[in-house]
Order: C-alpha cells, then structure tokens, then sequence
C-alpha cells in the first residue's frame, strides 16, 4: 500500500560540518547532501562554511572549491560551466537548476544542495538518468524521411520553418524539467517525461520530417503522453527558459485534430 | 534482476494508440457541466424555500427533469474520467489498481442509474 515515510536506510542524517578558511570575511553556509550507496550509511547533509571572497560568484564555482580545497570526497558532474552541457543539473534552494548558471547571490541564507529530485542516487549529487536517456532515444530523436534527399544539396527549409524548431532544439537535456514533475516521480516508468516529449515535440514541427504520422501513433498513449497534467514545473524549472508544456499541449492538441 | 535493455524497458508493450478520446470527452464533458452547473446554481438560489413539495415540484417540471438528468450523466461520467486519472496516477500494485478502476467505474455508473431513476420517478409522477 501507499508509503508515506522514507524507507529508514534513506532517512537523511545530519552529516560533518567544515569551517571556512581562517581569516575568512564573506562566509556563506551550503549544505550539501551526501549518498554513497556502497557503504551501509544513511544519506546525510553535509555542511561546508566558503569564504565568497576567495570564490566564484556561481554555485558551481563554490561546489568545486569544496571539492579541491576541502572535501575530495564530494561527487558531482561538471563540464562546459556555461550552461550548455547540462551537466551540473540539481536541486538548488528547492528548484532544479544547473549549478553553473545560478548565482550564489540569488540564494538567500545557507545554499541547500540536492540532487535532482526522485531519481537513483549514484553518489551525493550524481543521479542516475539511463531510464531518462532511454526515454529520450525511445521518440527516435533524428530525422524520418521516405523521400531521398536531393542529390546535389541538404534538404531546404523555410525560414519559418526553421524558427518553429528552433526553442524545442536549445534543449540540452539536463533532466531539470523531468525531474520536476509530480507525475514524472510518481510514473516515470511508463509516462516519457516533459524532456522526452519536448523532443519528440520538435521531430513533429520539423518541416522535414516525414514520419509524424507514426510519431503521434508513438506518443498516444494514456501513459507516454496523457500523464502530463499541465502542472507547468517543467516549465518554471527550465534553465534555458524553455516551454515544455507549451510543446505537450501542442501535441495533444495535433493529436485532437488528427481524431476531430 | 532483469537484464533488459533500458531502451526495451521504456518501449514496453508498445503505445496504448488512446488517450485522446478521454482527453477531448473530459474537456466537453466540462464545458457541458459550466453550461448545467450554472443553470443548477441558478436555479437553487433563485428558489424560494427548500420544502419537500416545492422540490419535487421543481424537479417534475419537464425541462427541469431533463437538465436535471442531464446533468447527474454528465457529472458522473466527468467524474468516473477524473478518478480513473487519480487512481492510474497513484495507485501501482496491479491487482489493486485494476480491481479500485473496477470498483470505481461501478460507483459511478449506480450513483447516476441512482439518480436518473429519481428524477425519473418524481418527474413521472409515481
């Protein structure tokens, strides 16, 4: 029947606490949480006091400091620091974010660090997203054409076409909007998740794409697509400003019309 | 454990091709009750008393009865729509989550018989 408590291995402990280094003048507290899911330990929150004087404005900037300064142990995923390789997805004062785009400044008080929300844990701040990328190669994100493209150039598309393709493609795939979503938690096994359906999404408005017949067939589903309640956090979460829920009711509504 | 590919796993049995049948039937079924909601609340403000003859009397009106009825189907079957999503959203244990749809979908087809037999009977006079 239902769970409405934490299993008690998962029960979050107070963890260690770090000072900042002596002489520090601008302290700012984060409190960071810790999972390592081969020893028998409960996660814990760590606490970590950084000089922001002696540190990056971001809270990627800080999150690495700690990792060279203070605490090796700390795991989390970095790569392009500009908002562009999705990799520092988390949860940030409650709200999914990447960690390279948000600025210290914006968080008022102690900085809680979590990693995004519902997923498996692979260690501290890394989840593990194979059902998230499975679910994005499962709308076959390339293009579907029967017609042979020409031989002596790419295939044209209209400026107009073009621009309706070009917010669904900026996304970088963090996992921010998925794992925002009530529904995403509570269906992730079967319902495909805002991230998924934006990119199916952008497969269906692409002039080129010749399969958006077997595409819709794909996605009709009370699960695949139907889960989304038009909660909108996909929306209020995107890092790169996206509109997530725009695209899915764009797609219920292609496959209203298709019916009607 | 199993070993099947992440990929497999997400395909699954394949796409239900429906849903957009119960999308567009909750969508009218809800203009339908603004429409009849709005009679039915306008109607019962603008009644005098809640005496048992004047309701009856109210309900016996032939488009009362008519709207009345149309009204417990309508509200019933955007109701039944809405519960079934509730339960396929919360409820996981498979025999648990068939036999509370099931038991569901009864409810709410005896509760609008319930009511249609009712109206019915007021309206008819018996």
């Amino acid at each position: 029947m239902a769970e409405f408590r934490l299993p008690p291995n998962s029960r979050i402990r107070k963890g260690r606490h770090f000072d900042a280094a002596a002489g520090a003048t601008r302290v700012r507290r984060f409190a960071v949480y810790r999972y390592d899911p081969g020893s028998d330990e409960n996660p814990r929150i760590d606490t970590y006091d950084v000089d922001l004087n002696a540190c990056g404005p971001m809270v990627l900037d800080a999150l690495i400091k700690i990792k060279n300064e203070v605490d090796p142990t700390l795991t989390f995923r970095r790569s392009c620091r500009e908002g562009i390789c999705g990799s520092c997805a988390m949860n940030i004062d409650g709200g999914n974010t990447l960690a390279c785009t948000r600025a210290i400044s914006d968080v008022k008080g102690e900085v809680k660090i979590y990693p995004l929300p519902h997923m498996p844990v692979v260690k501290d701040l890394v989840p593990d997203l194979t059902n998230f990328y499975a679910q994005y190669a499962s709308i076959k994100p390339w293009l579907q054409t029967r017609t042979p493209p020409p031989p002596d150039r790419e295939r044209l598309q209209s400026k107009a076409d073009q621009e309706l393709i070009n917010e669904p493609s900026a996304c970088i795939l963090c996992a921010c909007c998925s794992t925002a979503c009530p529904s995403y938690w509570w269906n992730s096994d079967r319902y495909l998740g805002p991230a998924a359906l934006l990119a199916a999404y952008r497969w269906l408005v692409d002039s080129r794409d010749e399969a958006t017949g077997e595409r819709l067939d794909d996605l009709e589903d009370p699960f695949r697509l139907y889960r989304c309640h038009t909660i909108m956090n996909c929306t209020q979460t995107c890092p790169k400003g996206l509109n997530p829920a725009r695209a899915i009711a764009e797609t219920k509504k292609m496959l209203a019309e298709r019916k009607l | 454990m199993s070993l099947r590919t992440p990929l497999g796993r997400v395909l699954g049995h394949g796409s239900a091709k429906e849903g957009t049948g119960h999308f567009i039937s909750q969508r009218i079924s809800a203009i339908a009750l603004l429409i009849l909601g709005a009679w039915f609340l306008s109607r019962m403000f603008s009644m005098d008393s809640f005496a048992f003859l004047e309701v009856m009397r109210f309900v016996a009106e032939p488009l009362n009865s008519v709207l009345l009825a149309l009204l417990s189907v309508t509200l019933a079957y955007h109701s039944w729509l809405g519960v079934q999503v509730v339960i396929e959203d919360y409820v996981h244990a498979p025999a648990l989550k068939i036999l509370s749809l099931i038991a569901a979908r009864f409810a709410h087809v005896f509760v609008a018989i319930v009511c249609l037999y009712a109206i019915l009977r007021v309206g008819l006079g018996s």
